[in-house]
């Protein structure tokens, strides 16, 4: 949403209402998403992010009009949290005309020049070099913006995210690497797949700082995310916030879970639930009675039901548009 | 209003399923994120969530129902206030909304398919026609230039054009170029556009790929074109899928460019022809120039060009010297073939080095009274079809000459396009030259017979001419 930060102490209850209502979205619009998933009205790969709504909230909130976003692709929310339609957003995961790729990228592939938001890459870690190039871009024009590239616990065990660290470093781009570390990378437990589990100290050979941070808390994301991005604004260089974190789904839609317990997302949704410490706390400061929230619950519920209407009636791309967006035309 | 809740496919290939288990029973009160109900796909047992909240009024489907069509309704939902016996009597709209609906809906993409045939020669037949290069004014000054130093003109010239441009790769700065193509850039544009990388193709591919996204006009070098190879995903799925995925937002204006294909004795490895991978892929342009004066006049279009391009450079060329146009601005079309030489007898393709040997094979057969058309392709994709059909329907033979492997190359596309569009012209089958179908050997003697030369060309053209 690109929302200007103000105080880095405490959160303002309009702030703290801002967060909820745009959760919310979040978590709401994947619902639906699944649901019509269910009904084969989305198709392919499609990767769901609830449970980790507060990550991308808290670092939206962090960041100024005119910085970048990329991510991979689990990447609904990051879109909603960038400002895009929501029915843009959910046509284009019908695969139709009115999407934001006019149905020819899909659920990992969108994109959104005029918001800033660089994709929805389906290549695990791709996005971390082109985010680092997207920061190079931002150096080379000295514009005072900063990228923020965000990946899973998984695609941190790939090579180019240490040669983009290394580069990062070398000549201090202007970049917040965001490691959303959901425990799984598919199907596979961190521990089964990192032999130093602690990602956020990925960076200490390249002299990168970075800081774990409770991804499931907004508003100690958003203070971790000023920090950061003040650090890469003044021309320090990239920082790593590794946000712990927790999906509630499989990794896709056809993803039974089998590796992890019943109880464990349990409990993580009973006693860590994003969404409801935000709602316990809004209520419990008095900013807002469960009535009151009621009404956002209700707004929410009818944009999404909206974005699945518009999905569902957007016609499917003409047939021309098979052989339009291979080149630009000279 | 009563919710219904239908069955649900849970992969990108489920038809139907077995609702093995529910977690609910009529009268309980759901919240979205609940598990209701288990499934079992022919692949595994899933967990289903409620969406929606509200009190279970009906459950249609008994536990351990085989074959449940996706979207069928499973069960009925009272809405918050809604009287649930109501709600479980009065599944009227419900009952006539199983499995077909969906499906249904998403049906016409086999029509869309259909246009595909019908538009393409039209789209091949657009790819020159109107091209051509620019005129050379008579009295020009021709200069003679290496290719190298036309390569290092190229770029000094767009980047003084344009601050957007800017040169990244391993050793291109401080080292002047690990072939010295960008000799003396460094002096005149400083570190922030001409940028020593580490040794790290994938991430700086990647990094430039991004760099372009957001505004600025990379010329990405690799010391070869083998090591490439390490950067491939971002060349290909980050750099020439993205404008299509994006719907034609995310253009991509990046060069990568190096040197291809073999140099000499330094094995399998360090020696390949990428012409045909990259060839292949929609998205991208592909550019592999032969003489100094197209080396300069296509590199400084391939930096204009708002899209990717794959510049494939020689290293066993870029010493060779040649005449170059002295003219403020010389830009060529891509896409357009040049005729080397005019001739009536067989037509002969080639690109790159290639080229010097067909000029030098057609030499050699015109002592022999055969008559060769060299064409030099200069671009790969898009291919000048039109220059290479007419040509063929004039000389009624084809040779295609290329470095790389023969299996799926650029002979092979060049053999079939002819074969479509000019078969009542050819008198004799198409002949391919090519590198032999082995790894290049490192043995002077064995890297020789490895690789095809003019003798080749000479040997390949009588054959199709029927000569002695």
């Amino acid at each position: 949403m690109a929302t200007k930060r103000s105080s880095s102490k405490s959160t303002s209850k309009e702030q703290m209402l801002a967060y909820y209502r745009e959760m919310l979205l979040m978590r709401r619009f994947e619902e639906k998403a699944g649901q019509l998933y269910g009904m084969g009205l989305i198709a392919g790969f499609c990767h769901l992010y609830i449970g980790q709504e507060a990550v991308v909230t808290g670092i939206q909130a962090a960041l100024e009009e005119g910085d970048q976003v990329i991510t991979g692709y689990r990447d609904h929310a990051h879109m909603l949290a960038c400002g895009m339609d929501p029915n843009g957003v959910m046509a284009e995961l019908t695969g139709r005309e009115g999407g934001y790729s006019r149905g020819k990228g899909g659920s990992m592939h969108m994109f959104s020049r005029e918001k800033n938001f660089y994709g929805g890459h389906g290549i695990v870690g791709a996005q971390v070099s082109i985010g680092t190039g997207l920061g190079f871009a931002n150096w080379y024009k000295d514009n005072g913006k900063i990228s923020v590239a965000y990946f899973g616990d998984g695609a941190a065990n790939q090579g180019q995210v240490y040669e983009s660290f290394n580069m990062a470093k070398l000549w201090d781009l202007p970049v917040i690497f965001v490691i959303e570390n959901n425990q799984y990378a598919m199907g596979t437990a961190v521990k089964r797949a990192s032999s130093e589990t602690h990602l956020y100290k990925r960076g200490i050979s390249f002299a990168i700082p970075g800081e774990e941070v409770d991804g499931m808390d907004v508003e100690a994301v958003r203070k971790a995310a000023e920090k950061a991005a003040k650090h890469a604004r003044s021309g320090k260089g990239p920082y790593i916030l590794e946000m712990k974190t927790y999906r509630y789904r499989g990794h896709s839609m056809s993803d039974p879970a089998k590796y992890r317990t019943r109880d464990e997302v349990d409990e993580m949704r009973t006693h860590h639930d994003p969404i409801d410490m935000v709602k316990a706390k809004i209520i419990d400061k008095g900013w807002s009675t469960e009535e009151d929230l009621k009404a956002i619950d209700k707004e929410v519920k009818a944009i999404v039901n909206a974005s699945a209407e518009f999905a569902k009636e957007s016609p499917e791309p003409d047939p021309s548009e098979l052989y339009t967006d291979v080149l630009v035309e000279a | 209003m009563s919710i219904e809740i239908l069955m649900p496919a849970l992969s990108p290939t489920m038809e139907e399923g077995t609702l093995a288990k529910w977690n609910i029973k009529e009268g309980d009160s759901v919240e979205s994120g609940d598990v209701i109900a288990e499934i079992e796909t022919d692949k595994a047992t899933m967990e289903v969530e409620a969406v929606e909240e509200g009190v279970v009024a009906k459950l249609l489907v008994a536990e351990g129902t085989e074959g449940v069509k996706v979207n069928a309704v499973i069960a009925i939902l009272a809405e918050d206030g809604e009287d649930v016996s109501a709600a479980a009597t009065a599944p009227a709209p419900a009952a006539e909304a199983p499995a077909a609906k969906a499906p249904a809906e998403p049906e016409p993409a086999p029509a869309a398919a259909t246009p595909a045939i019908d538009e393409r020669p039209a789209m091949m037949a657009a790819n020159v026609a109107s091209l051509s290069d620019p005129d050379v004014p008579a009295g020009t000054n021709m200069v003679e230039t290496t290719v190298r130093d036309a390569l290092r003109d190229a770029m000094a010239e767009e980047m003084r054009r344009d601050d957007t441009v800017f040169v990244l790769g391993e050793e291109v700065a401080e080292y002047q170029g690990a072939y010295k193509v960008t000799r003396e850039l460094l002096q005149e544009f400083g570190p922030k556009r001409v940028v020593d990388t580490p040794i790290t193709e994938h991430g700086f591919a990647g990094l430039g790929v991004g760099a372009a996204f957001n505004g600025l006009k990379p010329i990405v070098e690799f010391m070869t074109f083998n090591f490439a190879m390490q950067a491939i995903d971002h060349i290909i799925n980050s750099a020439a899928k993205t404008l299509y995925m994006s719907g034609g937002q995310m253009g991509c204006p990046i060069v990568f460019r190096g040197p291809n294909s073999a140099a000499s004795r330094v094995g399998a490895q360090h020696s390949q022809d990428f012409s045909a991978w990259y060839a292949n892929v929609p998205g991208l342009k592909v550019i592999a120039p032969w003489d100094a004066a197209d080396a300069k006049g296509l590199l400084k279009a391939a930096i204009r060009d708002p899209n990717p391009v794959v510049f494939l450079e020689h290293e066993l060329v870029y010493g060779e010297s040649f005449d170059v146009p002295e003219m403020d601005d010389y830009v060529l079309p891509i896409g357009k073939a040049k005729i080397r030489r005019e001739g009536t007898d067989v037509t002969i393709t080639a690109h790159s080095r290639m080229v010097g040997f067909a000029l030098e094979a057609a030499e050699i057969l015109a002592g022999e009274g055969i008559s060769a058309e060299v064409i030099d392709l200069r671009t790969l994709r898009p291919l000048d079809t039109d220059t290479i059909v007419q040509s063929v329907m004039k000389t009624n033979r084809l040779v295609t000459a290329e470095e790389g492997w023969g299996r799926m190359g650029v002979g092979a596309e060049i053999a079939a396009v002819v074969t479509a569009e000019a078969f009542d012209y050819l008198d004799a089958p198409p002949a391919r030259v090519h590198q032999e179908d082995v790894p290049l050997p490192y043995a002077g003697n064995l890297e020789k017979l490895s690789l095809p030369g003019t003798d080749d060309i000479v040997a390949a053209a009588k054959a199709v001419c029927y000569a002695e």
